[in-house]
């Protein structure tokens, strides 16, 4: 089936099978590589993407369910104010590890920061807590979404 | 447990538990500190002054990292201790990162925290000698002596005010004959510039943008996508399947029956370890989702082997039956422990028992291969390439000068990827359809055919005199193995702290066999044996009625360094530890109800950490986490603090979830977890703060990949005792034995 996906502002056309997840419509039709697979079941959040705005986990989400839905991906979010600040903190504090859950996690954490620009450690966590970082870096993702609410 | 090829290799350097895979697998082995050259096996390119260094007329320095990063952080740490010597500005360098090019360079592997012991010194001789050519250079150019010339920031000067960018010095330099490296003067490190500042990551900028660095976002041309689907049993083979079907939906290029191929069978931590191509389905689709739907519609017909009866409950109930008897073979004993028993004023005895468990790392097992059209050409996430490139090369039938292997950054690796069973994987499908072809393991693959990390069923006696001092340590356990052969990892080493100190000690073992694949998790062995040999002294410390620091103080006895088995180990080190998180805790002050400090120490992979555990455990058994408190010593320098606290941090993390959350079972002769949602790390919510200090000691700086980890665990279980007199003897905490 043919889709016209609106993704990081631009439109882009794919041929893809109505089921295929947005995540390997992402990675594999559109070469858009940041978005990652690490458990295809939304246990991990490595995959999470902004639809209209909203945190979602596009292994969970088929092609077929989008629409005309705006979608930002981790190569698209350091173009907006938050995904900046949010992007000048994890580096500030150097957050990552291996960094493959750290696209999900900066996903996550602009999604956090535009509905509630000074979250509390509890907000934090709430936000936060599906997002699996197998090298353990929580403590530096906490402290680097409190650098970039300081800078709201 | 060390083989002694190893033993002898490196004199009071213990070697790389991890690296045994590398010495198997390499006749020339990979452990070869100081035999660096300044590379001039392969051709190189324009301005490259050796295999390391690349400078551009404009300057820029491009430094080569030359080990797998697999978010330890090696890809950084390692070009800074070159451009250290260099003496240029961070600002200017780019880093590279190399293909597997053994001609060039020495040691390409990531295991065993052994990255900054078998690097620090060569690479930064390597950055000294690179220097000395390009002041050599410039006074052969100013006609003055190299000794009035100094230099910083990528310059050179001369008292005369004459000076001279490193890039307008390449072409002369390139000419002139390198120096021993041995014999290169290195800087005081009072003048350190980059080595000990807090660096950031490398790739951090890129992976912050979604840049596509791991194996799995690996793009070839004309490349198709596959699955491999193996036999949920261990050991099984593929009868039959409905391949025609498979090969009528959409999008499916191709479905075959692998057979699979002669294991590859090796001695890795002590023990056997095989990997290799196993049996299974190989479907190739023209994207990775419609190859991985196909599965849904895989009809497979297996030999399920001779281990489909193997159960986490068969295998708990041979253990029992097993450590109610005499261990089949006892490998130390030290004294008459039985006697000392006998006479000792109190005696203690206690079992404990933990789980086999996954690696799961973020990034599943994946490889990009081309094995077609001559080309031999791999690109993957693997932590041996070396070990990947015979065993293609065996497997394959092809030559090994002919495997090129590109190494991408890893989404974590824990020892899972020095097993590379999916680089040959890869390989042989793209060799049976003739194009590159991406392979990537679903997560459920992933889980449910790891090399895990081998459960174990442990029985102690200890017996005090009167003074609390030990007398009798008895120690049997039951693991896996075959007659006196330990599986990979799951052997228990002669020298294990505190074998040495008791006069009365015996370590026995009785094994099972079974067709669980089972390989080396980060600080193998250790990541179990600390917690059991560490709980069961804080019994023994319970049972003198002494405090748990001050009884390790004395079972530590001199501050000396001495042999421990095959390792170099120095109580004075292990003191230093102690002492300090001692400190940090405010260890032996008043806490709220049902409120405990626990505290443990380790040493392994050249490291030393003492950790103490705040643990609050509520009336329901819920164990809260209040606080960590990690000091270490690895040593007189830091690299990169950056990266050091991280790898620290995420340690005791790692440590955590192990306690707290992680265990794979069996059923059926399968693993019964599938995922996440079976086997998942620690997850924000249950992080506390974890606190480190690193104790600078007068030694070689060593590896940080792996000593703080295993403390941890038993620090915790030790603070759930002291919150609320339970004991701990099997993980992961069930919170049920806690409650009331
Ligand atoms: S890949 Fe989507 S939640 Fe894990
Ligand atoms: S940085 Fe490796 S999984 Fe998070």
């Amino acid at each position: 089936m043919h889709y016209t996906l609106n993704v990081n502002g631009q439109d882009r056309s794919v041929d893809v099978d109505d089921d295929t997840p947005l995540l390997w419509v992402l990675r594999d039709a559109m070469n858009l590589k940041g978005t990652r697979y690490g458990c295809g079941a939304g246990l991990c959040g490595a995959c999470t993407v902004h639809i209209d705005g909203q945190p979602v986990q596009s292994c969970r989400m088929p092609v077929s369910s989008l629409g005309t839905s705006k979608i930002v991906t981790i190569e698209g979010i350091g173009d907006t104010p938050i995904g900046k600040r949010i992007t000048d903190a994890w580096l500030k504090i150097d957050v990552m590890q291996c960094g493959y859950c750290q696209g999900g996690q900066i996903m996550a954490a602009a999604a956090l920061l535009a509905q509630n620009p000074k979250p509390s450690d509890d907000d934090i966590v709430t936000a936060m807590d599906g997002h699996l970082c197998r090298c353990g870096t929580y403590l530096r993702i906490k402290q680097a979404i409190k650098l970039a609410a300081e800078g709201s | 447990m060390l083989p002694s090829e190893l033993k002898k290799r490196i004199a009071g350097l213990k070697p790389s538990r991890r690296a045994f895979l590398a010495v198997s697998a390499a006749a020339g082995g990979a452990l070869v500190v100081g035999y660096y050259t300044l590379g001039r096996g392969k051709a190189l390119k324009d301005g490259a002054l050796n295999a390391f260094v690349t400078i551009a007329p404009d300057n820029t320095v491009t430094l080569v990292a030359k080990n797998p990063e697999i978010g330890q952080g090696v890809k950084t740490m390692l070009p800074m201790l070159i451009a250290e010597e260099l003496d240029v500005d961070w600002r200017q360098v780019n880093i590279e990162q190399a293909d597997f090019d053994p001609e060039n360079f020495k040691g390409q592997y990531a295991g065993g925290s052994m990255a900054t012991p078998e690097n620090y010194t060569p690479l930064r001789q390597i950055g000294a000698a690179t220097r000395f050519v390009l002041v050599q250079a410039a006074a052969e150019q100013w006609g003055v002596s190299a000794s009035e010339c100094t230099t910083a920031s990528g310059m050179v000067h001369h008292a005369s005010g004459k000076s001279a960018p490193y890039g307008a010095l390449v072409k002369a330099a390139a000419k002139l004959k390198a120096p021993d490296l041995k014999a290169v003067k290195l800087k005081d490190p009072t003048r350190y510039t980059i080595i000990g500042k807090p660096t950031i990551g490398i790739d951090s900028p890129k992976l912050v943008r979604g840049a596509p660095l791991f194996g799995i976002d690996v793009e070839v041309p004309g490349m198709l996508y596959a699955v491999f689907h193996k036999c949920p049993v261990f050991g099984g083979s593929v009868k039959s399947a409905n391949l025609d079907e498979i090969k009528k939906l959409p999008g499916i290029k191709d479905a075959f029956i692998v057979a699979g191929a002669g294991a590859h069978v090796f001695e890795a931590e002590g023990g056997t370890a095989s990997t290799g191509l196993q049996p299974g389905i190989a479907i190739v689709a023209d994207s990775w989702w419609r190859a991985q739907k196909a599965r849904d519609s895989l009809k497979v017909v297996w030999d399920e082997g001779p281990y489909a009866h193997h159960s986490s409950e068969f295998f708990a109930q041979t253990a029992d039956a097993l450590l109610a008897k005499d261990p089949a073979w006892v490998y130390r004993k030290d004294g008459d422990p039985a006697a000392a028993l006998k006479t000792a004023a109190k005696t203690i005895e206690a079992r404990y028992d933990y789980p086999f468990l996954a690696h799961a790392t973020l990034e599943p097992q994946n490889c990009t291969a081309h094995v077609a059209d001559g080309k031999c050409e791999f690109w993957a996430p693997t932590q041996l390439p070396e070990a990947a490139r015979g065993l293609i090369a065996g497997t394959l039938g092809v030559k090994e000068k002919d495997v090129v292997i590109h190494i991408t950054r890893s989404g974590g690796a824990f020892g899972r990827r020095l097993m590379n069973d999916y680089m040959v994987e890869a390989g042989w499908i793209s060799q049976q359809v003739g194009a590159p072809v991406k392979l990537i393991w679903s997560r459920e693959d992933d889980v449910q055919h790891d090399f895990y990390r081998p459960a174990g069923w442990h029985k102690i006696k200890g017996g005090l005199d009167a003074e609390g001092k030990i007398v009798a340590w008895q120690h049997a356990f039951v693991s896996f193995g075959k007659g006196h052969e330990f599986a990979s990892c799951a052997g228990l080493d002669p020298g294990s702290y505190p074998a040495g100190r008791i006069p009365n000690l015996s370590f026995g073992t009785s094994l099972i066999q079974t067709g669980v694949p089972m390989g080396p998790l980060r600080a193998p062995s250790e990541n179990a044996m600390v917690w059991v040999f560490q709980s069961f002294l804080d019994e023994l410390a319970h049972a003198a009625g002494k405090d748990p620091i001050d009884f390790a103080i004395a079972v530590l006895g001199k501050p000396e360094t001495k042999p421990l088995g095959a390792e170099v180990f120095s109580a004075a080190r292990v003191l230093g530890v102690l002492t300090k998180v001692r400190t940090m805790c405010g260890w032996g002050r008043k806490l709220p109800a049902r409120t405990g400090l626990g505290v443990a120490f380790s040493f392994c992979h050249l490291g030393y950490a003492a950790e103490v555990v705040e643990a609050a455990v509520a009336k329901d058994g819920t164990v809260t986490l209040n606080q960590v408190w990690a000091a270490i010593d690895v040593g007189r320098q830091i690299v990169n603090p950056m990266g050091a606290e991280n790898q620290a941090q995420g340690s005791v993390i790692d440590g955590l979830a192990h306690a707290l959350n992680e265990k794979i079972t069996f059923a059926n002769g399968r693993t019964v977890q599938s995922n996440f949602d079976g086997h998942s790390p620690l997850t924000m919510r249950q992080v506390p703060p974890v606190e480190v200090a690193f104790v600078l000691s007068d030694h070689e700086p060593s590896g940080l990949g792996e000593p703080a980890m295993p403390p941890v665990i038993p620090a915790l279980t030790n603070a759930i005792f002291a919150a609320t007199g339970k004991r701990v003897r099997s993980l992961p905490i069930d919170p049920a034995m806690l409650a009331g």
